[in-house]
């Protein structure tokens, strides 16, 4: 007897969010990026299909990054104080098809830059590179209001992905998108209901389902990586069954997240049992993209070259080429 | 899946005839749906309802045991598809190849390189729990001078892996006590095998790349007697394993196939050691009972073990952390000190950050149950009187000279009371732990 393997079908994609427009398009933008359209769990693809390939973007600042690790900073160290050519370096060398810019300073803590200042960073970006842009603010809600509403303006027609919007603070970016013709991050704290509701809320001001990003916010392998798979896989299940304001795509901070984690950068002088940090930091963060790939990542916002390379390699042995 | 009292009632002979000991045959059937009594209490009960009730008790996926003692191996029993609608409860066991066609040297220095692979993080002990011996040399002797070797050198759990049943006969005569996995079974010599592994009473694998054919092994080998399965779907691309693995779960879980009704195991195919990593991570968060790596580089199997454990981590018990006080860095007597919950994830949070910031301080986790902070404010379990009776109890008072507290930014309500709880004044920290480096630094200013 032929043996009948039990084969899901789902009722529902998920959405393709759309990045970067070029000039066709009323953008600037050399290439683009499409991100989700989902009809199967990751990579169950005798059930469905992924259409577009997890997108892999690499992270960079707007000003020298503070808080990293020589071993991240080092194949950056002689751009980083240049975002333009930073982001070059990304797109040129690293083969980078998406960007994201964090603007941290404008944080109070990091220069207190103004939004016009910022803006100009913004442009130099735009200028250098012709990929298309993910970018943030730093968090601080009244700071990236007045910050992202500007960056918003300058890049206005390039069709970026602006973040973050939360429950609490997503009116601003939410109009600013609108008028400037962005798509959206909603960021929700590990919590699928409130996934759920920024999705909602936004909707409800006008702006397409399509143009909207899940951050669920992760942790890093070691540091809550499992609360974020399984509300990753919740909502994608959700939104296989036809839930349509869970059915964006998700976007996952891989190389923040990861190198927090003392395993990525702790100097092997300290923990002479996990072996040197060259090599432990990269495989740190790649098996934190790994995992969230398993539990359906679309975007992933990488920071070292070598995790990207082999995020890259496994994402292209699993879906080909 | 277990029967309910009145499909239990349906199979039996319904004569009422007492001799179970219950006045009725409903009465009989009702206690054994409630596992308080067995169906052999009842001599007239026909064979096709033995088998039927049997297969009923079962688990969907058998519970196997490799080895002995405090470190044998127990894999399968899982009950779900997704961490979320329960847990995984059998940590997917991690092990390593030894070939024996290398030379002896090389094989030592294997051994302990395997050996090693054992670290301790977020207080648990995450480590190796198998060495897969090879019969690579195609060779007897070879082999079973390998298995001395590790034998004497290594506790760990075996899998001794040849296809020839001779070689694998003379080898669990030597390691019969080990309790090692065989593999094993195939095609051409599953009947022998199934011999071989009901004499030693020895787990064995079947292996197969199609899944008809290694359903097919299997019923054979469980209708030879065999209930310690473990299925082995070849070696394939990863994403065809990933489909594989998900397929014999699924089935097993949602069609009670029996065929299917056994854990997995999974070898890596890549040599790199990331790529393998890459691979090893998929395979345990896509249904591995047991997955065998060759690289045996630190830095890669903390990653790949790490990964297990968050896997494997039960969401509906949150870890904790020991309620106590936590030094971090150099502290002196003027160090910062700030309270947080219990929860793992949390304080594990607090505690990098506060790392990150390089200011040496003290960190007290409350014990707030394992919830996180807001979570434990709205229950609670992290409220003023606790986080006082934290402070005092914590023995704080003797290793800091000033009496100030920091409170996560999220519970700002409580200052006024734990003020006056405490009698230490209270700062409001962050909301966000990222927020921690910047506000310890700012405090030193």
């Amino acid at each position: 007897m032929a043996l009948e393997l039990l084969k899901e079908r789902w009722s529902n994609a998920v959405n393709t969010v759309t990045i970067g427009a070029t000039k066709e398009e009323g953008g600037t933008r050399t290439s683009i990026v499409k991100a989700g359209g989902e009809t199967c769990l990751p990579f169950m693809l005798n059930e469905g299909g992924m259409p577009h390939k997890p997108v892999l973007a690499m992270e960079i600042f707007d000003i020298a990054p503070q808080d990293w690790p020589d071993i991240l900073k080092e194949p950056f160290k002689d751009v980083y104080e240049d975002p333009a050519k930073w982001a070059k370096r990304c797109v040129d060398e690293h083969k980078a098809e998406l960007l994201c810019l964090r603007l941290q300073g404008t944080h109070s803590d990091f220069g207190n830059r103004s939004a016009d200042e910022t803006a100009k960073v913004v442009k130099s970006v735009l200028d250098a590179v012709g990929v298309p842009l993910i970018i943030l603010g730093t968090g601080d809600e009244e700071k990236d209001n007045i910050v992202l509403a500007k960056t918003s303006e300058v890049a206005k027609g390039e069709r970026c992905l602006l973040g973050d919007a939360t429950e609490k603070n997503y009116k601003t970016l939410t109009a600013s998108c609108l008028a400037d013709g962005h798509n959206i991050i909603g960021e929700s704290p590990i919590d699928i209901n409130i996934a759920k509701q920024v999705n909602i809320l936004i909707s409800d001001m006008g702006l397409g389902s399509e143009r909207i990003v899940i951050n669920p916010t992760i942790g890093a392998l070691g540091y809550g990586m499992e609360y974020a798979y399984s509300i990753m896989e919740r909502a994608r299940l959700a939104a296989l069954n036809g839930d349509k304001m869970l059915s964006m795509p998700f976007i996952c901070f891989i190389g923040q997240e990861a190198w927090r984690a003392k395993e990525a950068k702790g100097p092997e002088s300290e923990h002479r049992e996990w072996g040197p940090e060259s090599k432990r930091g990269p495989m740190w963060e790649f098996i934190t993209a790994v995992s969230m790939l398993q539990a359906g990542a679309d975007i992933l916002i990488m920071r070292h070259p070598k995790a990207l390379e082999e995020t890259r390699k496994y994402i292209n042995n699993l879906l080909g080429a | 899946m277990g029967l309910s009292g009145l499909e239990i009632y349906k199979l039996l002979p319904k004569t009422n005839c007492k001799e179970c000991g219950f006045p009725t045959c409903l009465a009989f059937a009702m206690q054994i749906a409630a596992k308080k009594v067995s169906l052999d209490k009842c001599p007239h009960v026909s064979e096709e309802a033995k088998k039927k009730l049997e297969s009923a008790s079962r688990p969907p996926i058998n519970l196997v045991t490799i080895g002995s003692g405090d470190e044998k191996l127990e894999i399968g029993n899982e009950t779900v598809m997704f961490r979320h609608e329960e847990t995984f409860y059998h940590p997917a066991g991690i092990g390593f190849l030894v070939d024996d066609d290398m030379p002896q040297a090389e094989i030592d220095k294997k051994i302990s390189s395997i050996e090693a692979l054992r670290f301790e993080r977020v207080g648990q002990r995450i480590e190796v729990n198998l060495i897969a011996l090879n019969n690579k040399s195609r060779n007897k002797d070879n082999f079973l001078s390998a298995l001395e070797k590790i034998t004497e050198k290594s506790k760990l759990n075996l899998v001794l892996m040849s296809d020839s049943v001779e070689t694998l006969k003379a080898a669990i005569s030597v390691a019969k006590e080990k309790k090692p996995l065989l593999h094993g079974a195939n095609k051409e010599n599953l009947d022998p095998m199934v011999s071989l592994a009901k004499e030693s009473s020895s787990a064995l694998c079947i292996s197969s790349s199609s899944l008809e054919d290694l359903s097919a092994l299997a019923e054979k080998a469980a209708s030879g007697g065999i209930n310690d399965l473990v299925l082995d779907p070849g070696v394939k691309s990863l994403r065809e394993m990933i489909e594989s693995l998900t397929y014999i779960r699924r089935m097993a879980l949602r069609k009670s196939y029996r065929p299917f009704g056994y854990p997995t195991i999974a070898f890596t195919r890549q040599s790199d050691p990331f790529e393998e990593a890459g691979e090893a991570a998929s395979l345990i968060a896509k249904y591995a009972g047991i997955v065998i790596l060759r690289n045996t580089e630190t830095w890669q199997a903390l990653a790949v073990l790490t990964c297990r454990q968050n896997i494997y981590t039960d969401p509906q018990k949150p870890l904790q952390v020991e309620p106590q006080i936590y030094e971090i860095g150099s502290v002196t007597g003027e160090s910062p000190v700030l309270v947080t919950t219990n929860f793992s994830l949390t304080y594990y949070t607090v505690e990098s950050e506060v790392e990150a910031g390089k200011v040496p301080s003290y960190i007290i986790s409350v014990d707030s149950e394992g919830m996180s902070v807001l979570t434990a404010w709205a229950a609670e379990k992290f409220t003023a009187e606790k986080i006082a009776s934290a402070l005092k109890e914590s023995g704080i008072e003797n290793k800091v000279k000033h009496k100030e507290v920091i409170i996560p930014g999220y519970v700002s309500v409580m200052s006024g009371k734990l003020q006056e709880e405490s009698g230490w004044s209270v700062k409001v920290g962050p909301r966000e732990a990222s927020g921690i480096p910047a506000f310890l630094k700012g405090m030193k200013k």
